[in-house]
């Protein structure tokens, strides 16, 4: 693909890899929790080198996971402020998920989907991580009364269930939505991505 | 599958029907607490037979030695002293190990397909090479039984002597106890024999005497005489009326076909609404609007 000089930089290279290195542990993470969350999925473990492999190798990807999405989390937390119009977008949500978009508010470098799905995915790493450590037995879990872990074990299958749900309907958001992943690949989108999308923030970054 | 005493009955992480065609007898200990002197001839044999040999350990400051259950100590005496206006002081001691319950918590929190088989004479045994670490069974267990070694993370406890008993042997503890204290059987032969001594401790005055086979769990394949059976907590925090805790039913009930379905709907959902609605891209007039603003510039 030859990039036009007039696309407009959506995510620096630094921004970019930060966001790969949490997607790839992020994925790890799931393959190797499903595989112990439902017997079905057991065989999984097998990409982990084993289930005594899949058992180690989990927390310790969980918290290299958890160390990067903190970065990503303050780089772009200011960025996704929930506001009036965001609240707007979402009311009208289900109208472009139809196939109309016509009367989409003006967005800016996030619409109000990305940013509750910012919110959650940062209450659920903060949850993940915190009872990840409670439920981790080989360091933590004897730290920890019996109750405590159990509502630990419980809380973590819930939450990554739910993260996963999420980072589905993420992902697909990005397939589904034309030239969207060439922003977290190379870190531009052409400018008609941006005013489509992201008017307000398409007339920010031109002045138009 | 040779010996008939080792058919399933359940096996961990597994939701398909163990195979149970074959009926065998359902076995059980007895443990008459009002018969135990605390002698702990039992630990010693169970530490013989299974080839255990914990390491010296420190005085708590009671005959509890060790003081807690390991990896290589499987079965422990607990010593409680307890006084009531009733009786003075009185010396509870109590045999501490596994219960083998007949709806084992441990089985049902292991993720790990194998690696807690309950066979069909109720032992509930770890199967430590399928066995990952991960010590779900301790977060299962309404008994606080299994331990996790520190050298190899995997899962230990009392097997009943699944090995003894599976060629027509009694386990190590039953043989060794010198006062009769433990005995094996059936369990309906140890439910009658538990009847008689229970009957035996009332006439004599311990008039809340009972049989420990809590229904919480679906019975336990080792049982308790207690003298106080109106009271287990006295015995060193023998749970009053344990059940699998309502988190872990809830962590592996139900709710994972849901979330498995959540999560299934959720990779199909995108899918469908793809090739139904199609992509979301970028419109003919944006682009054309686009177009004009740049060469405006120029």
């Amino acid at each position: 693909m030859i990039r036009d000089p007039s696309d407009l930089q959506r995510y620096n290279a630094s921004e970019r890899a930060n966001h790969w290195v949490v997607g790839i542990c992020f994925i790890l993470l799931a393959l190797s929790g499903l595989a112990l969350f439902h017997p079905a999925l057991f065989p999984l473990t097998g990409l982990f080198g084993g289930g005594v492999w899949t058992r180690i190798l989990h927390p310790f990807v969980g918290v290299v996971m958890m160390l990067f999405f903190v970065v990503m989390f303050f780089r772009f937390k200011h960025l996704n402020q929930m506001t009036q119009t965001d609240w707007e977008w979402v009311k009208r949500a289900k109208e472009m998920v139809d196939g109309d978009d016509h009367n989409m508010p003006e967005m800016g470098k996030y619409n109000g989907g990305q940013k509750l799905l910012f919110w959650f995915l940062g209450a659920a790493v903060l949850v993940l991580f915190a009872s990840g450590i409670v439920i981790w037995r080989a360091y933590f879990s004897a730290y920890f009364p019996i109750g405590v872990i159990r509502i630990g074990a419980l809380l973590h299958s819930a939450f990554a269930a739910l993260m996963i749900i999420a980072i589905i309907v993420h992902v697909y958001a990005a397939i589904w939505v034309r030239g969207t992943i060439r922003a977290m690949l190379y870190g531009t989108v052409t400018r008609a991505w941006a005013k489509q999308h992201h008017r307000a923030w398409y007339r920010q970054v031109t002045g138009k | 599958m040779a010996l008939q005493s080792l058919d399933i009955a359940k096996r961990s992480a597994t939701t398909t029907e163990p195979p149970h065609a074959r009926k065998t007898i359902e076995v059980a200990k007895l443990i008459d607490v009002s018969k135990c002197i605390g002698c702990k001839a039992c630990q010693v044999a169970c530490m013989q037979w299974n080839d255990l040999r914990d390491e010296v350990g420190s005085c708590g400051g009671t005959y509890d030695n060790p003081t807690d259950m390991t990896d290589q100590s499987w079965t422990v005496m607990r010593y409680a002293e307890v006084e009531s206006e009733e009786r003075g002081l009185e010396w509870l001691i109590r045999k501490d190990g596994c219960m083998h319950c007949e709806d084992p918590g441990c089985l049902k929190a292991c993720p790990s397909p194998g690696a807690i088989i309950k066979y069909a004479n109720g032992i509930v045994d770890f199967h430590q090479e399928n066995c990952i670490g991960c010590g779900y069974c301790v977060t299962g267990c309404p008994f606080n039984v299994p331990r996790i070694s520190k050298k190899d993370s995997k899962a230990y406890k009392c097997t009943l002597c699944s090995d003894r008993v599976a060629v027509g042997l009694e386990p190590a503890c039953v043989k060794v106890c010198p006062t009769g204290s433990i005995s094996f059987g059936s369990k309906e032969d140890m439910k009658e024999l538990a009847e008689e001594r229970v009957a035996e401790l009332q006439e004599r005055g311990f008039k809340n005497a009972g049989l420990y086979d809590p229904a919480g769990v679906g019975g336990t394949h080792v049982m308790y005489v207690l003298n106080h059976a109106d009271k287990p907590s006295l015995y060193s925090g023998l749970p009053n009326d344990p059940t699998i805790a309502p988190t872990v039913s809830l962590w592996k009930g139900f709710t994972k076909p849901l979330a498995m379905a959540g999560i299934a709907a959720a990779a199909l959902g995108g899918l469908f609404h793809y090739v139904m609605k199609g992509p979301n891209e970028v419109s003919k007039e944006v682009e054309a609007e686009v177009e004009k603003e740049l060469e405006a510039e120029k």
